[in-house]
């Protein structure tokens, strides 16, 4: 449990935040200057908040008004930065010893062979950081913040530095680390993949400030969060499971509240839980339901509001079993179907993404 | 050796002792006045910058004389040193070791100083949240990486100290066996008649000398940077 309040200004930049955290993976999210790393350097102790109170599964950090103020070393928290920050004096297995020699045997909860296997970094050890890609150095990164047994993981975009192939590499690595471990992560970035990916909690964050905090599928699934969420990527996340794979037509059904969906087969196990990102401009919306359509994806739903956005696109959220979808439908759409909340309709979903793997802290 | 008369002998047992003294007393002193420059900020900083610096600038006989004025047996911090302790420090090879360590010390501050600017401080800060004190990570973090810098620096120091003559000759005189490093016992070669072919082979000493620690220096340079892997 990870409590945070905190305020701080830095020129004309306020900083005034305040979230909590439960177990899993909490990404922040927000565009570049919203302050985001600050807050995590603030949780690290490594900036001081001019005020507030961080508070770690109970334990305080850090509490303007009672004076309380504990150094970075004392906080016993896992940071794993963007660049890696190796010691390029230390071998990889030196790194990975750092934080560890400095934890009581007695409290060393997480075992260094299990540590290693699971980052798949056991040839490296005895390399040096210089002779490390950028991926391998992320996981030794990775590898050195939990070997130091920390109650809870801070990762400032750990992948931002990556390309895309490592980036897709790594992924797994840091989803294994939350489920394997049981450790908290406070994870941040500004890409909306690895928080569909990764996160079970989202806390948005704009200018300073926390504009939402809340589930991964209940706030991208808000049109009124879209500004913040992603413009271009505006869409809906619905939580689903595999309910089989069908391999002569090549399909794997996913099971939501809202009914069944199939997509193209995917490398899952059945009954593996994931996510299911589908855009709002995939959904389209018929009120009485179409016979002989190639789109296979058809799902009853009731609509719950509709709204006017600009540039002649309506938003339309419907209520599908209890998970909300989106649509955006033109103006013109919306004039000749007249749709009104409570209305039942046909959602056709064109398209959709899921996101791979099995996601977290399910 | 065999193929150096006794008075070359002494002449480079006095320097190197002398030399090794200079440096190794002042490398820690030269440390922390590093950090101090290149990490904090206080008031009167240029001011202690330029003191660190001044030895530098002003002929060494000037150095010398302050030393003696402070050091000699009825100067402030002689008296006090002598009184306290028993040490006598003016016209001893001690003294000779202090002369050279201030003349030398601006060159070992520069030279840590630049190498502590150019660390990452980041990696400090990775140490800090992995359990890692300040004075820790200081011995596991800081100074591993600014080991070339410290290297130089000593080496620097070190040459300086053995071509050290003004202000040791000021403060402690030439003493032979005492005093008397090959800069001075050069010196007072040239001052005898018909000591020209006894200098030439102390100048060829000494050469042999400065290029040795050189080579040295150079030698350990390497092994570090490969160390760090750069």
């Amino acid at each position: 449990m990870l409590e945070v309040a905190v305020q701080r200004r830095q020129g004309d930049f306020a900083l005034d935040v305040a979230f909590a955290a439960g177990g899993g993976v909490t990404a922040l999210f927000g565009p570049s200057g919203s302050g985001k790393t600050s807050v995590v350097e603030m949780v690290a102790g490594l900036a001081r908040p001019d005020g507030g109170r961080i508070v770690v599964e109970g334990r305080v950090l850090f509490d303007g008004a009672a004076g309380i103020d504990l150094a970075p070393e004392a906080r016993r928290l896992g940071y794993v930065f963007q660049e890696g920050r190796l010691f390029p004096h230390l071998s990889v297995r030196g790194n990975l010893d750092f934080g560890r020699k400095r934890v009581p045997p007695a409290e060393r909860h997480l075992g260094f062979d299990d540590v290693v296997g699971v980052l798949g970094i056991e040839s490296l050890l005895d390399r040096r950081p210089n002779r490390l890609s950028g991926g391998e150095k992320q996981r030794v990164a990775i590898g050195r913040a939990l070997l130091a047994s920390p109650r809870i993981l801070l990762m400032d975009e750990p992948l931002a530095a990556l390309d895309a192939p490592r980036k897709a590499e790594l992924l797994p690595f840091v989803a294994g680390v939350a489920r394997r471990f049981g450790i908290p992560i406070l994870y941040v970035s500004h890409s909306m993949d690895e928080v569909l990916q990764l996160a079970d909690t989202l806390v948005l964050m704009e200018s300073g400030r926390v504009a939402a905090v809340g589930g991964v599928e209940q706030l991208l699934s808000d049109p009124s969060l879209k500004a913040l969420t992603g413009r271009g990527e505006a869409g809906a996340v619905v939580a689903a499971h595999v309910a089989g794979h069908d391999d002569s037509t090549g399909i794997t059904r996913l099971a939501f509240a809202g009914g069944t969906l199939m997509v193209a087969r995917q490398d899952l196990a059945v009954g593996a839980a994931t996510r299911v990102r589908i855009h709002a401009r995939d959904i389209a919306i018929a009120v009485d339901r179409p016979e002989r359509i190639s789109v296979r994806n058809i799902l009853s739903a009731t609509v719950k509001d509709v709204t006017s956005g600009e540039d002649h696109v309506v938003d339309v959220v419907l209520d599908c079993g209890g998970c909300s979808l989106w649509a955006q439908i033109t103006a013109h759409g919306q004039a000749q179907l007249g749709l009104r909340p409570g209305m039942r309709v046909h959602a056709l979903i064109k398209a959709m993404t899921v996101a791979r793997g099995d996601v977290a802290g399910r | 050796m065999p193929f150096l008369t006794p008075v070359e002998s002494e002449a480079i047992r006095l320097s190197l002792l002398v030399s090794c003294w200079a440096v190794a007393g002042s490398l820690p002193l030269g440390l922390g006045c590093a950090w101090l420059l290149a990490r904090r900020q206080f008031p009167g900083k240029l001011l202690i910058d330029g003191i660190i610096h001044l030895p530098l600038v002003l002929p060494p006989v000037v150095v010398g004389y302050a030393l003696l004025v402070l050091l000699g047996r009825r100067g402030p911090l002689g008296a006090a040193l002598y009184d306290w302790f028993g040490i006598t420090v003016a016209f001893t090879w001690k003294g000779a070791a202090i002369a050279s360590a201030v003349i030398a010390f601006p060159l070992m501050v520069r030279s840590i100083r630049l190498s502590l600017e150019g660390v990452d401080r980041r990696l400090e800060q990775a140490a800090r949240t992995l359990g890692c004190g300040p004075l820790e990570t200081f011995f596991t973090v800081t100074l591993p990486l600014i080991l070339p810098g410290v290297l130089t620096g000593t080496v620097l120091a070190f040459a300086r100290s053995l071509s050290e003559f003004g202000a040791t000759i000021t403060f402690v005189s030439s003493i032979p066996g005492e005093t008397r490093t090959l800069p001075l016992a050069l010196y007072t070669l040239t001052q005898v008649p018909g000591g020209d072919a006894a200098a030439f082979r102390l100048c060829v000493i000494s050469v042999v000398l400065a290029f040795a620690a050189l080579l040295i220096a150079e030698w350990l340079a390497r092994r570090v940077a490969a160390r760090l892997g750069s």
